[in-house]
């Protein structure tokens, strides 16, 4: 086993994981607004932030699928060492990690059923870069508008208008994190 | 201190509360299932309350516990000190200090901030409950957005009352979508309910977590001929002066006389020293 | 002025102090030891167990014990004790035809291979207080009982098999459900029923079998077997890749023959209900038995007559007397703001009443 499979979780877990968890929960109950994830340094390329949601929510309960170039031996034995998770297809996965262009392709991602519009997937999306500037975001959680520098926009409309079936996004960019559930409504930057 | 994990549950259980949590966000006003354990309070205590907030809570948190908008009843002391307890966290009785506040059936009078949580203990989380008891079949309701059952009820109140017979636990419809139950607070509280804090919902016997983000729009159910009024006893808080207040009315002698105080003790006592500013 | 009542955290302590004094009761009497209660009031304590889920007779004498013998409060201590524990894993099946028999007896059968064993029971004691008890109480030497322990014995039922006569569980070998991990989803499988009935209140599994007993959902119930006694408890130990024996426990379990289903091209069949629960538990396993059996009509073809035994739904939710008395109690807890919402409320609408009656008197 590598040492870095051994290494890079919280040291704490119960408090680093609640710290963790209200950074998380402002970032979907506050859609757009950027807050700063740390605590977890998973194998390149995820990120810390991502790596973080993932140690904080993820464990044998949760099926999860690693897409693209996260998809690494490193990662997976990572993974496996700290939250037990499950790893899975993408369309049985409750969380799904990967760059935006390697999930925005995926059909068949679990987006609840009309009783239980709870059971649908998560994706965390890595993006090179987040800013509030862009799209412009209202809906529950934001106050007036806020911009988003979302990586497009049709598939992030169609998502809305499905609420309240859907998928919820959390975009992580190094220790950056910003929630886009499926209940943000999404229109083209001015 | 150390017989227990930090804020008593495990840490695969406060995942799983989490994640329900989440996805409540994400569908605001929808109740999502949750394996809620069983407590080492009684069912009714306040069981889903206390488990939000321990999946909640972190340890720089300051926490304050209310119920009936009281911090000096023996049920928020007890769950006040729980968690001072088992998560070591400060507590407050101050409602601007607090960062997590714990409350049964009240939403404090001081305007909470978007730095703040507010968690609700609920008894029954449905809406339609008493209209239909099956639970298969207000599931279905929900789904399908068909709550005429609702305003049937309300439709009828007014025929026989001549107003709408419900003063606490008032429906409310979350984002034009989902109706939903605010707890037992009394209607009075409704409006409030669009602020800028997070606004978690726990029901740890009926296993359901909702929430609502900040800003989520909140309407009370009715009819454009009988708008909905969030009144409260037409009377001033005997010991602050305060007159927009939700007070309660406290027997005072053998003859039955009455006088009515701040059911919010922490705004009471605050504007006590500041009467002329509670007045207003 | 007036002022607020405060000192609610003196007046929790000292009701906890007086509590403790309750419990105590009169110094001059000898302190029960758990031991004692675990020895001497054991079918108290195997009510704990079987709805504390939990089988651990020390642990459940000592809720008891703490309890003031109020087993529900007792049922309570375990459960909140129980939902801390790490789980391990899970335990094979138990075998119950392996069963060290106590007790073992059959209502469909006169006679049967291993035969029918009395045991230890209440059935034929004429209910007449024992007032030796009270005085001499029991230090006379005990004569001791001839029980020598019947393993092995095939399950009645077993026999109404090889005939084809009665309808054959499928063996799905799915894990089953835990409705203590995931919250209950409707409709539940057989398995959460099985587990929710074992658990449940066992006055309201009593009441709710007697009704399907009276008319409300009749299904004909022969005691096929009931049976009482210890089972071994193994679990698989995936570094030794084989099964070891981690204990013992005690269970009683009830096998119903009931009422046959079938139709002009299907050969009818009796149909089982079954009650299994933890310790020596007859009425409990009996009633689960029939409830289990009332639940099954539509697995079985029935038709619903819409009585509440047969109402999954009604029955699952409202079996759990943690639950149950949660709920029921704390209307005692302060609901003065609501009531003080009713008050105004009520107040107005009179208002309304009265002026329109004088409107209408003046016109």
């Amino acid at each position: 086993m590598k040492i870095q499979t051994l290494t890079g979780g919280f040291s704490d877990p119960s408090t680093d994981g609640a710290r963790a968890f209200r950074v998380i929960m402002n970032a979907v109950a506050r859609p757009g607004r950027i807050g700063h994830l740390t605590g977890a340094t998973p194998p390149s390329p995820m990120s810390i932030a991502a790596g973080t949601l993932l140690l904080t929510l993820c464990d044998p309960d949760t099926p999860i699928a690693v897409v693209g170039t996260l998809d690494t031996d490193a990662i997976r034995g990572w993974i496996t060492f700290h939250t037990g998770a499950p790893i899975v297809d993408p369309d049985a996965a409750d969380y799904v990690f990967g760059k935006w262009a390697e999930v925005k392709d995926l059909k068949n991602l679990k987006k609840g059923e009309a009783q239980y519009p709870d059971r649908s997937a998560t994706v965390v999306v890595e993006l090179d870069s987040l800013v509030n500037q862009g799209a412009i975001l209202t809906g529950p959680g934001i106050h007036t508008s806020l911009e988003l520098s979302l990586p497009e926009l049709e598939l992030f409309q169609q998502n809305s208008a499905s609420f309240p079936l859907g998928l919820d996004f959390i975009f992580c960019c190094n220790t950056q994190i910003a929630g886009l559930p499926r209940s943000t409504k999404i229109q083209e930057a001015l | 201190m150390n017989e227990y994990n930090f804020a008593y549950l495990d840490e695969q259980t406060k995942r799983m509360i989490r994640r329900a949590i989440l996805k409540g966000l994400a569908v605001p006003g929808y109740q999502v299932p949750f394996a809620s354990r069983e407590m080492p309070m009684p069912y009714g205590w306040g069981t889903g309350g206390v488990q939000v907030s321990a999946a909640t809570l972190t340890p720089d948190d300051t926490f304050k516990v209310i119920d009936q908008g009281a911090d000096d009843t023996t049920n928020a002391i007890s769950i006040r000190k729980f968690f001072e307890k088992t998560a070591g966290v400060q507590v407050t009785e101050k409602t601007s200090d607090a960062t997590v506040i714990q409350t049964r059936h009240r939403i404090p009078e001081t305007e909470l901030s978007e730095d703040q949580i507010l968690v609700y203990q609920v008894p029954i989380p449905e809406p339609l409950r008493f209209l239909e008891p099956s639970e298969v079949e207000t599931r279905k309701m929900h789904a399908l957005e068909e709550y005429g059952l609702m305003h049937v009820k309300l439709y009828e109140d007014i025929s026989r009352h001549g107003a709408i017979a419900t003063s606490y636990a008032y429906p409310v419809k979350v984002e034009g979508r989902y109706v939903m139950d605010p707890s037992p607070i009394p209607k009075f509280d409704n409006p409030k309910m669009e602020m800028a804090a997070i606004q978690l919902f726990g029901a740890g016997r009926e296993q359901r977590i909702y929430a609502l983000p900040p800003f989520t729009k909140v309407v009370s159910l009715d009819f454009d001929d009988y708008p909905f009024e969030a009144s409260k006893a037409d009377h001033s808080c005997e010991i602050c002066g305060a007159s927009h207040t939700y007070l309660d009315e406290v027997i005072v002698d053998d003859d039955g006389n009455r006088i009515f105080v701040c059911s919010d003790t922490d705004y009471c006592a605050t504007h006590a020293s500041k009467p002329q500013e509670a007045a207003e | 002025m007036y002022v607020a009542v405060k000192g609610g955290e003196k007046a929790i302590d000292n009701a906890h102090k007086w509590l403790d004094e309750k419990r105590r009761g009169d110094l001059d009497v000898a302190e029960l030891e758990v031991s004692q209660i675990r020895e001497q009031l054991a079918l108290g304590v195997n009510r704990v167990m079987a709805e504390g889920s939990l089988y651990d007779p020390d642990l459940a004498a000592l809720a008891i014990k703490q309890s003031r013998g109020d087993l529900i409060e007792a049922i309570f201590l375990i459960r909140a004790y129980r939902t801390t524990l790490a789980r391990f894993g899970n335990t094979l099946p138990i075998r119950t035809e392996t069963m060290s028999c106590i007790r073992r007896i059959s209502a469909t059968f006169k006679d049967a291979p291993g035969g029918q064993i009395l045991g230890p029971t209440f059935d034929y004691t004429h209910r007449l207080l024992d007032f030796k008890l009270a005085a001499e109480g029991e230090t006379k030497h005990l004569a001791p009982a001839n029980h020598e322990l019947a393993g092995h014995l095939p399950h009645i039922t077993s026999y109404l098999n090889k005939e084809d006569i009665i309808q054959t569980e499928p063996n799905t070998n799915e894990p089953p459900q835990d409705l203590t991990r995931q919250p209950l989803e409707l409709p539940a499988g057989r398995d959460l029923r099985l587990q929710a009935l074992t658990r449940g209140d066992e006055g309201f599994i009593l009441g709710m079998a007697y009704s399907t007993q009276r008319g409300y959902g009749r299904n004909h119930p022969f005691v096929g077997e009931l049976r009482v006694g210890d089972v071994v408890v193994e679990m698989e130990i995936p570094e030794l890749g084989f099964s070891i024996e981690i204990g013992e426990i005690e269970v009683t379990e009830c096998e119903t023959v009931n009422q046959f289903t079938g139709s002009k091209t299907q050969a009818p069949q009796f149909t089982r209900g079954y009650g299994l629960v933890f310790g020596h538990s007859e009425r409990k396993s009996i009633a689960m038995a029939l409830l289990d059996r009332a639940l099954r009509w539509q697995e079985l073809g029935e038709d619903n007559v819409g009585v509440p035994a047969q109402d999954e739904e009604f029955v699952l939710y409202h079996s759990d007397n943690i639950q149950a008395t949660g709920f029921l109690e704390h209307i005692k807890l302060p609901h003065y703001v609501d009531f003080q919402s009713e008050l105004e409320l009520i107040r107005k609408l009179r208002r309304d009443v009265q002026s329109n009656a004088h409107e209408v008197s003046e016109q």
